[in-house]
């Protein structure tokens, strides 16, 4: 431990901690703007400068670790100056759009001019006049809002390992861009969205629908359906009081129905659904086909991008099963149009998601049309839902608790804990170990695949056997897995894994890229948490065992891989052309 | 709620804009069509600049060097075979040659003309020779003539102060130059083309 003094107050540290983190522990904020949780320092904009005592040299704390004696002060009358000029100087390269962005009143560089009492403009403007980019419908680039924190780039190229977003240029010149200026959607992006959930500005905002959406509840001739998934639920509270984590679902389906909804159902319903279809398809391979293992997860449409590009030797491995809205979608539109008597070209499925790839994902390809129809119209992140409840002034935190509507909305402990990294793994399990033994687990929580490392490995013994799995979230922590099923299917070995589940962000869809800002891992676990107790509550924790799933099977669907499930509920993948990252 | 409708119209315009800005505004780093289309690489070239190079510390500028020393710029085709042979991210190779000034992503024209806006040739008056160099050609510093005749680029000291203000033309220094003799200059690398 070092001993140090911040503002005169003494206080030891891990060897190591920076200036910013020990401030932490004596109660005071550093103001920065380019340091997130999630990342390393960069030291890039400059506002977190301390002075120590007796020198006149002011240092980064964001990067600067500790040392034994240090006295650090944190604000003096010349420090606080100094920071607001940086703010002023950053101010003259961004325009003063605050009213006409979609960060508004959640923008960290606003929050810092408001903070430091900026009133004026102290520096002549200059703008670069660089078009924006909403090429890939997921994601709209406005590099002319960029502060060069770097965040995006880090998350883009480190985190995410995707390498869509570099600086070009140098310098003022200093500009966020796909290699060579090319469009965003020409380029590796998978439209996780992680860079817009790090972004401090608007320069990289979700692709806003919410105005479609408002139009489709206005016409009378349209009968719109929302579906929710699994990690709105615990995140979309934040924007109203509510703490990371509150299960805040049976209000969702209130707001949902007073928003002009006709029916509300759930997301989870649809992931109830892929564990069945998922688990047969595993069972299957385990025992008839081993050669097709591991299987990998594929609800995670970023994490299917990111496959098609970088790992198309892997498609065979896929579980063909669409990803759970896409089920609720198919379905709205085929057996729930069917039983309600409405014409599904009249359908309107809307569906609210931690993510911004599915709003990709629903037109990627024709079997996203399954029902004859776009079978998802549209696809919402959580921070526009948390905007369209705002604007219908819904008293959020108020309102009654309602529950979903039949046929697709009722779910199972199993089907909530999607949301969360390991979850489908552990959805899967359960039903698995059924299929597999005709026996039920003494304990259907599985600890080990649980948790926020980046990696997860395992063996789970099912009756006589062992089942070896790995969970990845984070894209950066999928290369470690896949390559050693690589090398085993290279050297004609046994893969080492018989089931593998991938969620492109940190921590899974809890950790979106489309969920209210400043996730940090406390964030995550919080709302995960939140779907670990869901999944107590609920009386059933098999997905097979959902009451609304079988009756599915029996009025509809038929035995699970059967053809019509084939046609409705699974679908194919192809290699991109490769774009090296 | 009509008033809520077009958030996106903003966007969408923007497109167009940026289809606009190819070419013309951010000239030196944009990608031309033509650049877009260059299909003619020599694959063994590049293999040869990366096998020179793989292990060494700092390799991607050499690889780059070689490859410019080819073709005279860095076509897109060529950074992507390169991002292959050397296994090196696309976005990290743009970040090299967009940062380095001396790394081209337009071909070059048939005359380089480098107008020095160090210090000495600054006071001297170099800001006029630009000037007139723009007027002349009708092209912003960084750009090509469209018939790929002249390249136009604003330099930081040529190491010749003395000798203040200067334009190189393909490395050919003229000195002490005044902007009625931009126009010499001029039809001099004209004639010498047509020769």
């Amino acid at each position: 431990m070092i001993r140090a003094k911040i503002n005169g107050i003494s206080l030891r540290v891990p060897e190591g901690a920076t200036i910013l983190e020990a401030a932490e522990k004596v109660q005071i904020k550093i103001p920065v703007l380019c340091k997130h949780p999630d990342l390393p320092p960069t030291a890039a904009c400059g506002i977190c400068i301390v002075k120590l005592k007796g020198m006149n040299k002011m240092l980064r704390a964001c990067c600067t670790p500790i040392e034994e004696g240090m006295e650090i002060i944190t604000h003096d009358p010349e420090i606080v100056e100094v920071r607001r000029s940086v703010i002023e100087l950053i101010l003259s390269k961004h325009p003063n759009e605050c009213l006409s962005c979609g960060r508004n009143r959640n923008c960290e560089l606003q929050k810092l001019a408001g903070d430091f009492g900026i009133n004026e403009q102290s520096f002549p403007q200059y703008l670069a006049d660089i078009p924006a980019d909403n090429s890939t419908k997921s994601l709209v680039l406005e590099p002319r809002k960029c502060i060069s924190c770097g965040r995006c780039v880090h998350v883009c190229q480190q985190m995410q390992n995707v390498w869509a977003l570099s600086f070009l240029e140098r310098g003022f010149d200093t500009r966020i861009s796909p290699a060579g200026d090319i469009q965003l959607a020409d380029s590796p992006c998978v439209k996780c969205g992680q860079c817009s959930a790090h972004c401090p500005t608007g320069a990289i905002f979700e692709y806003d629908e919410t105005g479609k959406v408002w139009e489709l509840l206005q016409d009378e001739n349209k009968y719109c359906i929302v579906q929710i998934a699994p990690a709105v639920r615990v995140a979309v509270g934040e924007w109203f009081g509510f703490k990371s984590g509150a299960n805040t679902t049976r209000k969702l389906y209130a707001a949902l129905r007073r928003m002009g909804f006709r029916a509300v159902f759930d997301t989870n319903f649809g992931a109830d659904l892929t564990i069945v279809e998922e688990a047969h398809e595993f069972v299957h391979r385990f025992t008839k086909e081993p050669t097709k293992l591991p299987l990998i997860t594929s609800c995670c449409p970023a994490w299917v991008d990111f496959m098609e590009k970088f790992y198309p030797d892997m498609v065979d491995h896929f579980s063909s099963c669409k990803s759970p809205h896409q089920m609720v979608g198919a379905l709205s539109k085929t057996y729930y149009a069917q039983k309600q008597r409405l014409d599904p070209s009249k359908i309107v499925v809307v569906s609210i998601m931690p993510c911004t790839a599915k709003k990709h994902e629903i037109s990627r390809d024709r079997e996203m049309f399954a029902s004859g129809h776009q079978d998802v119209d549209i696809s919402l992140t959580t921070r526009e839902l948390a905007r369209m409840i705002k604007q219908a002034g819904i008293d959020f935190p108020n309102l009654p608790e309602e529950d979903a509507d039949h046929m697709l909305g009722e779910y199972s402990g199993a089907g909530t804990i999607f949301g969360m990294t390991g979850g489908v793994m552990e959805a899967a399990l359960r039903t698995a170990y059924d299929y597999v033994t005709g026996g039920k687990l003494k304990n259907v929580d599985f600890e080990n695949v649980r948790g926020l490392q980046g990696v997860k490995e395992g063996t789970i013994p099912v009756g006589s056997h062992e089942v070896k799995v790995a969970v990845a979230h984070g894209l950066s922590n999928v290369e470690y897995v896949l390559n050693k099923v690589r090398e085993a299917k290279k050297n004609d070995r046994v893969p080492p894994y018989h089931f593998i589940e991938v969620m492109a962000c940190p921590g899974g869809c809890v950790g979106g890229g489309g969920q209210p800002y400043g996730v940090t891992d406390a964030v995550r676990n919080q709302r995960g948490d939140g779907l670990y107790e869901d999944d107590r509550e609920h009386k059933i924790r098999y997905s097979h065992e959902n009451p609304f799933v079988k009756k599915l099977y029996k009025e509809f669907l038929g035995e699970p891989r059967s053809e019509k499930v084939h046609h409705l509920l699974h679908t194919t993948y192809r290699p991109m052309p490769e774009y090296k990252r | 709620m009509t008033g809520m409708a077009s958030n996106n119209s903003k966007h969408d315009s923007t497109v167009f804009m940026r289809t606009q800005a190819f070419g013309s505004g951010f000239n030196d780093k944009r990608i031309s069509k033509e650049h877009m289309k260059l299909t003619t690489i020599d694959g063994q070239q590049i293999k040869q600049a990366v096998g020179k190079w793989k292990d060494k510390p700092g390799n991607l500028i050499m690889m780059l060097h070689e490859v410019q020393g080819c073709y005279g710029y860095v076509p897109r085709e060529v950074a992507l075979k390169l991002s292959h042979e050397a296994d090196v991210p696309l976005a990290r190779i743009y970040e090299v040659i967009t940062f380095y000034n001396y790394f081209k992503l337009q071909p070059p024209g048939k005359f380089n003309i480098a107008v020095c806006m160090g210090t000495a040739c600054y006071l001297k008056g170099a800001p006029e020779l630009m000037q007139e160099l723009k007027n002349r050609l009708s092209i912003d510093e960084g750009q090509t003539t469209g018939d790929g005749m002249f390249h136009l680029d604003g330099v930081r000291c040529l190491g010749c102060c003395g000798l203040a203000p200067v334009v190189a033309v393909n490395g050919r220094v003229h000195a002490k130059v005044k902007k009625g003799d931009i126009i010499d200059i001029l039809s001099k690398c004209k004639k010498e083309a047509n020769s």
